[in-house]
């Protein structure tokens, strides 16, 4: 009599599974035989509800895409429409936009780490992240006075100027950070137990990575060097100074280590950015009433989750007749079986963990 | 009244005190747990029920009460409900053999402060607390669900696999002590810190150790209830009391490990460099102290358990089995033999 | 004699089950009884749930377990041993039991290594 592997359904209403992601798993004794991601949980009709919008009021709902890293979808969104309507926003905007989408980095890769641990067991770690993630919420609190779904950008520039209170934040937390990143360094990076949970579990080629469209930090650890801040630069980055930290293997492992190199890096993009604000205006003149000559355009950010991009046709109204959005994480999830098949049934949580998705964002 | 009655009448009376406190403490571990998970964590755990949350577990004790008790459609009735009963029974027989302190003198007779002092005290430990899988394993199939069926199997698997480990380290020990009896054990070290069996034995320590801490299901070896994982493991389908029938045997198991490692590593009510017999105490009060003593150096270890859990991640199935019978249980053989070696030249 | 070893033990077995049934009776009795044929389903993370969970299992749990019995069975050998050694050691007969346990243990670690070898602790 043939063996009959054990199927098993995790989610929507399970622990790890990151919100409301169903998984259809198939198992023999304990391999994983089959993954089957089901989505549609969360669906909220975004992409259409966009077509009965004016271009500024869809930019807050961006927000509710990837809710752990608002800002980056207000600043892919922004910079789409911008790209269409031809207008240029002035540094000191575009500095500010920096700024906050490389806090908002540093936040999404805080919970991330968090998360992970969480997944594999080690539950303190997530708190950790999450305090100093409270650090800024507290700066985006300041500043647009949101803390989740921040709306922090408008068309042309910034609505506000930053002050020095905000600066001082900022400086305050940059100090901070470093000793909180050794804190999770020292009980996760040397842990033997960490390590064997973590290394050459999950491995995915750099051939695969392409082929299914992998992006972010995820692709970054199988060793190619693909960050659209370097490679096609936006708001500015060329203007900083900071490397795109790749690793080899591909494994889980260098996906941690990878996110917090990253985490280093967006401190080091802070800083510069405030050392070097320039003086000037952060909103350009845009009409209250924005109607855009008919036209397409797709622009992309590297979001902190992998590549973020939004494809927007205009038809010279005051609404857009399509907006389309590329999202980091729907598109990291199709190599989760590629990642996940062979490995045991832990690994599937593991590996979820590592491709850092968020479910809003996924069915939007 | 005859010899035998006023025997009976003293274990009675022992067993009762005895369950007191364990529900008791028990109870109040969850409490601890939690406020202890909180500091480590930067938050401050419950703090609303009494001072310092202390009133938390009554609360959440009549709450496990008060809930209605629901028994899937699926699952079959009666093992369903032997799953938990069974769990917690034997969680709470092995204390009949713990001694939690030296002797009092009652009425006129010597009282050890144990439930009884087995020849075979650790033995009879052990035989009964790996009854403890079948708790697990009829609650895990009972239910009929895929993930309680899971835990319970990588539990079972887990269990039996450590026991093993377990039952080698414990050699080394009965080989110095030429006893099973726990009380025995105690006395064998309380010469001097030094002959604490931790420093005479630390690999056997270490495995067993490592072994106890697979037997009570706490991280990193809490396969059976990983929550990433299978929700809660075996006990997924359980609410009101029945859950917490398996939570509170768990925290059990976790004072009776505690008070194994206690007496079987640690000298047992022994003070470093204090002889209570020779301090002049009146043998009631020396009793006392005993006591005391053996509940601090329990509690340590208890709160070492959780100190780990909120420490350290998980580890994965497959490394786990490997842990265990690839590396503990030679290190325990080696720890075994060379034990032996060294008892025949000393 | 036997009342005062394992008469206290059967004391206690008594109330280990007393409370125990105790505990799931009382609290049967008191709590709320509404019946909902969605309520008593199986958890299957919120979706219906599809087959009966209680499949087929793959042979490796069950060689386990045998490994297990083998295994425990040398513990039952060895633990007499253990606590009988140090009287053989005053009867001078000290390298003749270590020498008997040398050759259990060698049997048992050549067994230990077929087992090894045999995959029979494999995962994947």
């Amino acid at each position: 009599m043939a063996f009959k592997e054990i199927l098993l359904n995790m989610g929507p209403q399970h622990p790890s599974t990151h919100g409301v992601l169903r998984l259809k798993v198939a198992l023999d004794n304990e391999v994983v035989m089959k993954v089957t991601p089901v989505l549609g949980y969360l669906h909220r009709g975004m992409e259409k509800l966009f077509e009965n919008r004016t271009y500024q009021q869809i930019t807050p709902l961006t927000d509710r895409f990837d809710y752990l890293a608002a800002i980056s979808n207000n600043l892919g969104y922004l910079l789409a429409v911008e790209k269409l309507m031809g207008i240029e926003v002035p540094k000191r905007a575009q500095y500010i936009r920096v700024i906050f989408t490389e806090l908002q980095r540093l936040a999404s890769h805080l919970a991330w780490v968090g998360f992970f641990a969480n997944d594999i067991g080690a539950m303190s770690v997530l708190l950790y992240g999450f305090i100093e993630r409270e650090d800024i919420l507290e700066i985006f609190e300041e500043y647009s006075g949101a803390r989740l779904t921040v709306h922090a950008f408008r068309v042309g520039g910034v609505p506000t100027d930053i002050n020095d209170k905000i600066i001082d934040m900022i400086n305050t937390f940059i100090l901070k950070l470093p000793k909180r990143i050794a804190d999770i360094e020292t009980l996760l990076t040397g842990n033997r137990i960490w390590k064997h949970r973590t290394i050459g579990v999950g491995v995915i080629s750099p051939e695969d990575a392409i082929s299914l469209g992998l992006t972010g930090p995820s692709l970054r650890s199988t060793g190619i060097k693909w960050d659209i801040r370097k490679d096609i630069p936006y708001s500015s980055y060329q203007d900083f100074q900071f490397e795109v930290p790749t690793s080899a293997n591909g494994d889980l492992y260098d996906r941690y280590v990878l996110r917090l190199e990253e985490i280093k890096q967006s401190m080091r993009i802070i800083r510069q950015a405030l050392d070097t604000l320039p003086q000037g205006e952060t909103l350009t003149k845009v009409p209250r009433v924005l109607k855009i000559a008919p036209g397409e355009v797709f622009h992309s950010i590297e979001a902190p989750k992998g590549e973020l991009g939004f494809y927007i046709k205009s038809n010279g109204t005051d609404k857009p007749e399509r907006v389309k959005m590329k999202s980091p994480s729907f598109i990291n999830m199709q190599s989760l079986e590629t990642m996940c098949l062979g490995n045991l049934f832990a690994d599937i949580v593991a590996v979820l963990g590592s491709l850092d998705i968020v479910l809003g964002e996924i069915d939007k | 009244m005859e010899e035998w009655i006023i025997d009976i009448l003293i274990s009675l009376a022992k067993t009762l005190a005895f369950f007191g406190v364990i529900l008791l403490w028990a109870a109040y571990i969850t409490l601890g747990e939690r406020r202890f998970a909180s500091f480590f964590q930067n938050r401050l755990g419950p703090n609303r029920a009494g001072i310092f949350g202390l009133l938390q577990p009554l609360a959440d004790g009549i709450k496990f009460m008060m809930k209605e008790e629901i028994i899937p459609k699926n699952a079959n009735r009666a093992f369903y409900l032997l799953g938990p009963t069974l769990f917690i029974t034997i969680a709470l027989i092995p204390w009949a053999a713990i001694p939690f302190g030296d002797t009092v003198v009652i009425a006129g007779r010597e009282v050890k402060l144990q439930i009884v002092d087995l020849n075979v005290g650790i033995l009879f430990m052990i035989a009964v607390s790996s009854i403890g899988v079948y708790g697990i394993m009829i609650g895990g199939w009972a239910s009929n669900n895929k993930y309680s069926l899971l835990g319970a199997i990588r539990s079972s698997a887990q269990l039996i696999s450590y026991e093993i480990t377990m039952g080698i380290a414990l050699a080394a020990v009965f080989l110095l002590s030429g006893s099973l009896s726990t009380r025995d054990i105690i006395i064998a070290q309380m010469q001097s810190p030094w002959h604490w069996n931790v420093f005479v034995q630390p690999l056997g320590f270490i495995v067993f150790f490592v072994s106890i801490l697979a037997e009570t299901n706490r991280v990193p070896f809490d396969l059976a209830e990983a929550e990433s994982e299978l929700i809660v493991g075996y006990h997924t389908e359980y609410g009101a009391f029945k859950f917490a029938m398996y939570m509170l045997s768990e925290y059990i198991n976790l004072i009776t490990a505690s008070a194994l490692i206690t007496l079987l590593y640690f000298g047992g009510w022994g003070i470093p460099f204090v002889d209570l017999g020779r301090l002049g105490l009146s043998v009631n009060l020396a009793g006392l102290i005993s006591v005391i003593v053996f509940l601090v150096k329990t509690g340590f270890f208890v709160f070492v358990f959780i100190w780990i859990r909120w420490t350290l991640p998980r580890f994965r199935y497959d490394q786990l089995m490997n842990l265990g019978w690839k590396i503990l249980l030679p290190l325990a053989l080696v720890n075994l033999f060379g034990t032996a070696v060294v008892a025949l030249l000393v | 004699m036997f009342i005062h070893t394992f008469g206290p033990v059967a004391i206690q077995i008594a109330f280990a089950i007393g409370m125990a049934l105790f505990l799931l009776i009382f609290t049967n009795a008191i709590g709320p009884k509404k019946y909902n044929p969605v309520k008593f389903d199986t958890y299957e993370c919120g979706v219906s749930y599809f087959n009966d969970a209680r499949g087929m299992f793959n042979v490796k749990f069950y060689l386990i377990a045998v490994i297990f019995i083998l295994f425990d069975i040398e513990a039952v050998f060895i633990i007499p041993w253990s606590v009988i050694f140090m009287e053989f050691k005053k009867l001078g007969l000290g390298l003749f039991i270590l020498g008997e346990m040398a050759v259990f243990l060698g049997v048992l670690v050549l067994a230990y290594i077929y087992i090894i070898k045999k995959g029979a602790l494999k995962w994947d």
